[in-house]
C-alpha cells in the first residue's frame, strides 16, 4: 500500500506551508510537494487607489519585510512620476533609501541567522526541540544570543530613522523621501552608546561570518552536501557586477556560470520572466521564458546574490566574498547550506555600508524629490532580504492604479524550495515508516535555507498551531501530531 | 513618596489588516489618556509583531502588558499572565510569543518584569485599514479596564483569567 506523509504547517516558516511526501508500497519517495498558502489578492486589493498611497498600503501585505514592500513599491512609482528607474533621485533621496534598505537586509539577516538556523548548527537539526531554539542558544551561548538581540534591534533603529516610524513607515515617497537624517539621528546610530554603534555591528558581523567559517571547518560533510542541487541563479547587479540590493540591472547565470540574462533594464522584465501555474498549488512558478518552464526556474536570494555578482564593494565583505568564491574554484555555489554563509556575508556587507551612509553628509541635504514627466506604467525591482522582489503597476487618466503584479522573493524561489524537500525527503524517508524528530527537521532544514516569508501578516493569538499528520493512500489519518 | 512602577504597555499586530490592528489602536487610544492625565511611569510601544529585541525592552520593566488580536474563545477582552516556562513548548518563528520574549528577558538579562497579555477579541482579517464595529466596542471595554489598573498597579493580578480552549 502507498502512504502520503503529511507535515504542516512547516514550523520556524512565515505564515502557513505544508509538505506532502508520497511514498510507495515499498517506501520508496515517490513524489514530494511544498504547498504554501499564498495570498494572490492583494493586487487586486489595490486597484482602483491613488498609486500615490502604494508604498504604504503595500505594507500591509507583509509584517516581516513592509520595508521591501515599501521601496520596490516607491521605485515603481518613481518610473511614473518621472523621476527615473533608481538612478533619477536626488542624492538625499536615493541615499536615505539605501541605508533603510540596508537597515532591513541587515536586521532580517541576522534574526534569520541568530534565531532560525544557530540553534540547527550550534545543537544539530536532529537535537531536542526543547533546546533546538534561541532559549537553548541564550542557555549555552549567551554572548552570541545577546549579539543576535543587539544587532536587530541597531537595524530596527536604522530603519525607523529612515522610515519615520516602526509601522507604516512612510519615509519613500514617489519621486524620493520625505525626511532626510537628522545630525542628532545620524550620532545615535553612528557613535551610540555602549553596543549600539556602527563600529560595534561590523565588527559583531565579522564574528558571525567567522563563527560560520569555523562551524564548517568541523561540519563540511552536511554543509556542503545537505539539499545540494545544481540551479540557475538570478539577481539584480550593479551595472558594473558589484552586488548591490537596491538597484541594478538584472542577471542570471546557469549552475557552471554561464550568463542567461546578460544585465537587461528590470522595466522589460515581462519580456524574460513568466510565471507557471500548476494545478497542486496556489504559488506559481516562475522561469526564464527563453529556457523554459522544466529548465528556466532559478534561485534567488544570498546563495544566487553572491554566484551572480562579480564582487561586494565593500571592503571586509569583499575579502569574505573571495574566501567564499575560492571554495568553489569561482564557479557558482549550488550548495544549499552554503546559503547561510552567503547571508553571513551580506550581514557584513550591510553593516559596513550602513557606517559609510552614515558619514556620508549627502543625508543631511534638504533636496528631496525628483519631479518629472509623468508616464502611466513602472517597475519596481530590488534585493529583498529572501531575493528579487518585482512591484509592476499601470495607473488610468485619473491616477488610480489599475493594474498591479507582484513576484515576491518566495514566490521565485518556489522550485527551489520543492527540490529542496525532494533531496531530504529521498535521503531521509526512503524505507521509513514513521517521522521523526530528525526527519522533520531536516525537511524545515531545507525549507529554512530560502527564509521562505509568506503573505499572513496576521498574527492574532492561537493562529499558528504546528501539527503533524500520517495520511495513507485513502486518505485515513495514521499518526497525528500536535504543537501548541 | 513611594515609587512608582516602570509600566510598558505594548500593542502588536498590523493595523492594515482590520481587526489585527487591535493592539496598535488600543496604545494609540490609551497614549491620548496618558497625556491628558499626565502620567508618566508608563512607555507605550508598538509593532507589527514581536521579536526578539523586545527581551530588551522589557526587561528595563516593572510591569509589562501585551496586548493583541484574538481569535481565542472569550466575549470581548480578558487578561492572562504570562509564564516564561510557555517558550518551552512552542515552535519558533519569525513572530515570537509573549511568553517567549519573557523567557528570553530571563535567560539574557535575568530579569523577570511581572508581564500579562490583554487579548482583544476580533472578527476580520481583511487588507483594510479599520476596525469592525464590534471589535472596536470591545476594544473601548479593554481600554476602560487598562486605564482603572494604570491607576492602581497592584490590582493587576487581581483580574486574571485562565482561558479555556
Amino acid at each position: 500500500m502507498s502512504r502520503k506523509i503529511t507535515i504542516e504547517p512547516v514550523t520556524r516558516v512565515e505564515g502557513h506551508g505544508k509538505v506532502t511526501i508520497h511514498l510507495d508500497s515499498e517506501g520508496n519517495v515517490t513524489q514530494t510537494r511544498l504547498h504554501i498558502v499564498e495570498f494572490r489578492g492583494f493586487e487586486r486589493f489595490v486597484q482602483g487607489r491613488p498609486y500615490w498611497e502604494a508604498p504604504v498600503l503595500v505594507q500591509r501585505l507583509c509584517g516581516i519585510c513592509p520595508v521591501s514592500h515599501h521601496l520596490a513599491a516607491a521605485k515603481a512609482l518613481d518610473v511614473i512620476v518621472g523621476a527615473g528607474t533608481g538612478n533619477g533621485l536626488t542624492a538625499t533621496g536615493e541615499k536615505m533609501r539605501r541605508l533603510m534598505h540596508y537597515g532591513q537586509m541587515f536586521q532580517s539577516h541576522t534574526l534569520h541567522f541568530f534565531h532560525l538556523v544557530s540553534p540547527d548548527l550550534l545543537f544539530g537539526i536532529d537535537a531536542d526541540p526543547a533546546i533546538r531554539n534561541i532559549i537553548g542558544v541564550a542557555l549555552k551561548h549567551k554572548d552570541l544570543a545577546v549579539q543576535g538581540v543587539m544587532m536587530r534591534k541597531y537595524g530596527q533603529e536604522v530603519i525607523k530613522a529612515t522610515a519615520g516610524k516602526k509601522i507604516h513607515g512612510t519615509g519613500a515617497i514617489p519621486g524620493g523621501i520625505n525626511k532626510n537624517l537628522s545630525i542628532k539621528e545620524r550620532d545615535l546610530l553612528l557613535n551610540g552608546g555602549d553596543m549600539m554603534n556602527a563600529d560595534k555591528m561590523v565588527e559583531w558581523a565579522q564574528g558571525a561570518v567567522d563563527f560560520f567559517k569555523g562551524y564548517h571547518k568541523a561540519n563540511s560533510n552536511f554543509i556542503d552536501n545537505f539539499a545540494k542541487f545544481p540551479s540557475n541563479h538570478l539577481s539584480l547587479v550593479r551595472k558594473d557586477g558589484a552586488l548591490d540590493f537596491y538597484h541594478g540591472v538584472l542577471r542570471s547565470v546557469d549552475f557552471e556560470g554561464n550568463k542567461i540574462l546578460h544585465d537587461i533594464d528590470y522595466q522589460g522584465y515581462l519580456d524574460y520572466i513568466a510565471e507557471e501555474v500548476r494545478p497542486w498549488t496556489y504559488m506559481k512558478f516562475p522561469f526564464m521564458k527563453e529556457m523554459g518552464e522544466d529548465n528556466g526556474w532559478y534561485r534567488v536570494g544570498p546563495l544566487a546574490r553572491l554566484n551572480t555578482c562579480d564582487f561586494i564593494p565593500s571592503p571586509l565583505a569583499q575579502k569574505e566574498f573571495e574566501i567564499y568564491k575560492a571554495y568553489t574554484n569561482g564557479k557558482p555555489n549550488n550548495m544549499c547550506m552554503h546559503t547561510h554563509w552567503a547571508r553571513l556575508i551580506e550581514i557584513l556587507h550591510s553593516a559596513e555600508i550602513i557606517r559609510d551612509l552614515l558619514n556620508d553628509p549627502d543625508l543631511q541635504g534638504n533636496d528631496l524629490v525628483t519631479k518629472g514627466t509623468k508616464t502611466n506604467e513602472g517597475v519596481g525591482l530590488l534585493e529583498a532580504p529572501r531575493g528579487t522582489l518585482f512591484h509592476h503597476y499601470r495607473i488610468n487618466d485619473n491616477d488610480q492604479i489599475e493594474m498591479a503584479n507582484l513576484i515576491v522573493s518566495t514566490t521565485n524561489n518556489n522550485e527551489p524550495m520543492n527540490r529542496s524537500v525532494n533531496y531530504v525527503a529521498k535521503n531521509y524517508m526512503t524505507g521509513q515508516k514513521e517521522i521523526t524528530e530528525g526527519m522533520m527537521n531536516a525537511v524545515e532544514v531545507s525549507i529554512r535555507a530560502y527564509d521562505p516569508c509568506l503573505s499572513c501578516a496576521t498574527h492574532a493569538l492561537g493562529k499558528m498551531p504546528l501539527e503533524i499528520s500520517l495520511i495513507d493512500s485513502d486518505d485515513n489519518i495514521i499518526d497525528k501530531k500536535k504543537s501548541k | 513618596m513611594q515609587l512608582q512602577p516602570k509600566i510598558l504597555i505594548y500593542g502588536y499586530g498590523n493595523p492594515g489588516r482590520q481587526d489585527d490592528g487591535l493592539g496598535s489602536v488600543f496604545v494609540d487610544l490609551l497614549k491620548k489618556w496618558l497625556d491628558s492625565k499626565s502620567i508618566e511611569n508608563v512607555e507605550l510601544e508598538n509593532d507589527y509583531q514581536l521579536n526578539i529585541e523586545d527581551a530588551l525592552t522589557i526587561s528595563e520593566k516593572d510591569l509589562v502588558v501585551f496586548v493583541d488580536a484574538s481569535i481565542e474563545n472569550i466575549d470581548d477582552y480578558c487578561l492572562t499572565r504570562v509564564e516564561a516556562e510557555d517558550s518551552k513548548i512552542e515552535f519558533s518563528m519569525h513572530a515570537v510569543s509573549a511568553s517567549f520574549i519573557l523567557d528570553m528577558s530571563n535567560q539574557l538579562y535575568d530579569k523577570d518584569p511581572e508581564t500579562y497579555l490583554l487579548h482583544i477579541k476580533g472578527y476580520e482579517w481583511d487588507y483594510k485599514e479599520e476596525l469592525t464595529n464590534k471589535a472596536t466596542i470591545n476594544l473601548n471595554k479593554a481600554l476602560d479596564f487598562i486605564k482603572k489598573r494604570i491607576l492602581d498597579p497592584l490590582s493587576f493580578k487581581d483580574h486574571v483569567i485562565e482561558i479555556m480552549e
